[in-house]
């Protein structure tokens, strides 16, 4: 029996579209596991996922309480919708799930791209998304390493056993 | 599960090459397997191989950030200091499982 050749991830370049906590997190678990790996990692935050290496934002992300189905509350029991439109409904839910995150030992989202940029992975910024929104370089957190295209985005993804990821 | 000789003495290690039996470890094999991965153990990687031991024996989660907050080094020091994949080479040489975290 021939044992099959294997090829082991060597790059990530990880895209992250949206603003929620989840989102961003997912991103963030994903590219702090490839540094992690010693996979080279590249991430590109880009609409609502600028708000990750927004400074006035970054640790302060929301979840969305209404439409989301698998929104539960303590217990199981279903979380009704009207119940999301609530002010202040949807910042208490965030603010629990940020703490809830905390007591995992996943850390705040400055300090995430601080263990992610460590360990050699770079933070990109969308540059249509950063001139639609009129941002300014200095809206952002200090350690993204350049606002991009994504045709420079895609020139890094330069290398055998690269893959690119959409969250 | 294999075989292996590490400073003269016969230990089992798993596929990956992780110790089976934790109370076998000593420094003298720490320093063996580092030269395997590539690098020559100093006093601080010894801190941190001493702070990863005792927190698996406590049964605590080992995470990365667990270890820039363990006072030995900080994120990027451990990075270097254990080049590639840190936590997977740390505990490898301080003869712990291999670690099932995702942080």
């Amino acid at each position: 029996m021939s044992e099959e050749k294997k090829y082991p991830l060597k790059k990530v370049l990880l895209i992250c579209a949206k603003g929620s906590i989840e989102d961003v997190y997912a991103s963030l678990v994903m590219a702090n596991g490839a540094v992690m790996e010693g996979i080279e990692t590249k991430v590109f935050f880009t609409f609502f996922g600028l708000d990750a290496i927004t400074k006035a934002r970054m640790n302060n992300l929301h979840t969305s309480t209404v439409g989301n189905p698998a929104m539960r509350m303590p217990g199981g029991i279903p979380f009704p919708t009207w119940l999301g439109g609530v002010p202040g409904v949807e910042s208490a839910v965030s603010s629990i799930m940020r703490s809830q995150m905390e007591a995992l030992d996943i850390p705040p989202v400055d300090e995430f791209l601080e263990m992610i940029k460590a360990g050699g992975g770079e933070i990109y910024a969308c540059k249509l998304a950063f001139d639609m929104f009129k941002m300014k370089k200095e809206d952002l957190w200090d350690g993204v390493k350049d606002v991009i295209t994504i045709g420079q985005f895609y020139e890094m993804a330069d290398g055998l056993q690269t893959q690119i990821i959409f969250t | 599960m294999a075989e292996k000789i590490y400073a003269g003495v016969k230990v089992q290690v798993d596929q990956e090459g992780y110790l089976i039996d934790t109370n076998q470890w000593t420094k003298e094999i720490a320093k063996e397997i580092a030269k395997e991965e590539g690098f020559e153990l100093t006093e601080t990687h010894f801190a941190i191989i001493k702070f990863i031991r005792e927190k698996v024996a406590k049964g605590e989660a080992l995470t990365l950030r667990s270890i820039g907050k363990s006072g030995a080094t900080d994120i990027k020091g451990f990075y270097q200091l254990f080049p590639g994949a840190p936590l997977k080479k740390a505990t490898k040489c301080a003869g712990v499982p291999k670690p099932s975290s995702c942080i």
